[in-house]
């Protein structure tokens, strides 16, 4: 059984106008996504602003309210579950944020923010807690000094540690990553993707990987779905997605991409105005009258892409 | 050569924090072409904004010293009425974030209007209509007359920058400064902007000054390369030299860390420590040596220098001779502790 198992969830905003303030249309965010992540594996959502994939995330770990759609965590539905038994499912799920400028609260210290989900959720001692949190620092190559530190006085990407210090306290199951290295320098990028791969083999920790960067989700990801407007285009292993894209829009991201090597530079340009080309004149095989994407179609066991009629 | 177009002699530019004066870019030479790109790569830090911003003259409170030869003037310390001139006429700039580049409170047209008006007063009003209209034209809006009368927060992001770029080039000017232009941006919508800044080049025939952090884009765009690290120009040499055969220890780290499509690599080089701030900065002998401990101290000299290697491909410090990546050891797990 797969760790976690999302089927058709929607994620509708309404846009509320007029005098009464009453909803007159919904923006739907998340329209209709399905996928399902193993155990110990990492899953990566891509997508342009705008797409969904992080209130496809937020959705997930209840920051955001599902409108309609199944979330399976280890078999139970995290749409439908009681109060008390959420709190008990909330424990394996947690989140690694954006911004470490501003995830982390500045008037805490580090060791009180990382003793957070601890003190929610276990009874412990201060100095059972106070081990506990040092533990956690050397585990993300942090002094055990620094608990009684403030946040602005790391660096990004010491801060970016401490967000995930925070997030494995509790021994969690599924961790979703919303763009966890967008705000940090390149150097500084490299250490904390290496070390959320070390402490993923370490824990046996899952991913949902939400990033636009598609470097580093060929870098990190097992399995990759793609999300316009709401909707996936193609799902299917990085190996599937980089090499044999089927849909256009993928096809389009892929070759957006800078290619490292200075000498491609020429046909790289011709390729990308060759795709933009195909891209315009196929628009209307794969994006149906209101520029969504149809839904998803099996072209192998691990392979779906969303192909119109004619497509 | 008579194609220079901007002449940078050990441009010094100092900001003071408590009483004293910090370097964030410290002796900075270099030439700028015309009808090229120079990329000036770096982490965040590592004083590129700084420098583009010396030349465009736009400290308002730092001290500059050295020299920016541009057709005979020297830029530092210049009449600010001559650089009033120079700046959006002859010296164009793009920055990274377009919506706050742009007047919330204008339609973009009367902006780009504005711009070209402000240079030559003397067209007329129906002409610098004309005049807008091409440029938005130029730089690939799809229906430029609606989109005069619309206002920026009305754009996506990929057409703001579009605007801030037809602003920047209203007057056809010799020199181009982009700082992060596509940071900002979606891949697909970054991918339009190089290209369209690439097509452009070729037809005002500018030199361009591109300031990044991103390797990828970099290889895309550069002619030539300008590797920055702590206010210092560390390695500089043409795209090819310096993509195929780098040599300073910082530009080989940068380019393996980072993860690219080509191949996948098992583990990101990590670089050891942090960027060291503007006060914490070792200003004698090697900057880079702190993050590369393993190197003995005898590699590096007192006070390097950049040494010419081959033809343009210039090198800072000798320790490149010596430098080589570590084994990963049980210590380099456990890096930074404080």
């Amino acid at each position: 059984m797969s760790l976690i198992e999302v089927e058709n969830l929607k994620v509708h905003f309404p846009i509320r106008g007029g005098v009464f303030q009453t909803v007159k249309d919904h923006v739907r965010a998340v329209d209709g996504v399905s996928f399902s992540i193993e155990q110990g594996q990492t899953y990566g959502l891509v997508g342009e602003s705008g797409s969904g994939k992080t209130t496809t995330g937020r959705a997930i770990i209840g920051l955001n309210d599902i409108t309609s759609g199944k979330v399976m965590f280890e078999g139970r539905d995290l749409a439908t579950v009681s109060r008390k038994e959420y709190i008990d499912v909330r424990k394996d799920i947690q989140m690694i944020f954006q911004d470490p400028f501003s995830s982390l609260n500045p008037k805490k210290r580090v060791g009180d923010i990382v003793a957070e989900p601890l003190r929610n959720y276990e009874n412990l001692s201060a100095k059972e807690e106070r081990i506990r949190v040092q533990e956690l620092m050397e585990l993300v190559g942090l002094s055990p000094e620094a608990i009684y530190k403030y946040p602005h006085e790391f660096s990004g990407g010491q801060r970016q540690r401490i967000g995930i210090a925070r997030a494995i306290a509790l021994k969690p199951k599924l961790i979703i990553a919303d763009e966890p290295v967008s705000a940090l320098d390149v150097s500084v990028q490299a250490q904390v993707l290496n070390f959320m791969r070390e402490i993923q083999k370490e824990l046996n920790l899952t991913y949902l990987f939400i990033s636009h960067d598609l470097g580093i989700i060929r870098h990190m990801c097992d399995h990759i779905g793609i999300m316009y407007k709401g909707r996936y285009v193609e799902h299917g292993t990085a190996e599937e997605i980089f090499t044999n894209p089927q849909h256009i829009y993928t096809k389009r991201l892929i070759a957006a991409i800078p290619d490292s090597d200075p000498r491609n530079r020429e046909k790289h340009y011709a390729n990308r105005k060759l795709v933009k080309a195909e891209y315009d004149r196929l628009e209307k095989d794969f994006f149906d009258e209101e520029g969504l994407p149809f839904s998803l179609k099996a072209i192998s066991a691990t392979h779906q892409v969303a192909l119109g009629e004619r497509g | 050569m008579n194609d220079v177009l901007l002449e940078i002699k050990n441009l010094k530019t100092s900001f003071r924090i408590k009483d004293d004066y910090y370097a964030a870019v410290d002796d900075v030479s270099l030439n700028v072409r015309k009808n090229e790109v120079l990329a000036i790569v770096g982490e965040s830090g590592s004083g590129k904004s700084a420098f583009a911003f010396s030349i465009m003259g736009l400290h308002t409170r730092a001290k500059i010293e050295g020299e920016i030869n541009y057709k005979g003037n020297n830029l530092v310390n210049a009449n600010a009425n001559y650089m009033k001139q120079l700046r959006g006429s002859e010296m164009g700039m793009i920055f990274q974030d377009a919506l706050s580049a742009l007047n919330p409170l204008m339609v973009v047209g009367a902006q780009i209007d504005e711009a070209i008006f402000l240079h030559n007063p003397k067209i007329s009003k129906s002409l610098r209509k004309k005049q807008v209209i091409n440029l938005l034209n130029q730089v690939g809006i799809p229906r430029p007359e609606k989109t005069y009368y619309q206002y920026p927060h009305e754009l996506s992001g990929g057409m703001r920058q579009r605007i801030v770029i037809a602003m920047a080039i209203s007057n056809q000017p010799e020199l181009l400064i982009a700082d992060e232009p596509t940071t900002a941006l979606d891949v697909t919508i970054q991918s339009q902007i190089l290209d369209l800044i690439k097509e452009l080049k070729d037809t005002i025939h500018a030199g361009i000054i591109l300031i990044t952090h991103d390797l990828g884009v970099v290889a895309e765009m550069a002619d030539r390369v300008a590797v920055m690290y702590a206010g210092q120009i560390v390695e500089i040499a043409d795209i090819y030299t310096l993509m195929e055969n780098p040599q300073h220890p910082y530009t080989r780290s940068l380019l393996n860390s980072i993860p690219t499509l080509a191949e996948v690599k098992s583990d990101l080089h990590v670089i050891q420590g942090v960027v060291p701030s503007l006060q914490n900065l070792p200003r004698t002998g090697c900057r880079f040596a702190s993050r590369i401990p393993w190197i003995k101290d005898s590699a590096h000299e007192a006070s390097p220098e950049l040494h010419e290697i081959s033809h343009g491909h210039f090198v800072r410090c000798t320790c490149y001779k010596d430098f080589y990546f570590p084994e990963k050891s049980e210590e380099e797990r456990n890096y930074v502790a404080n």
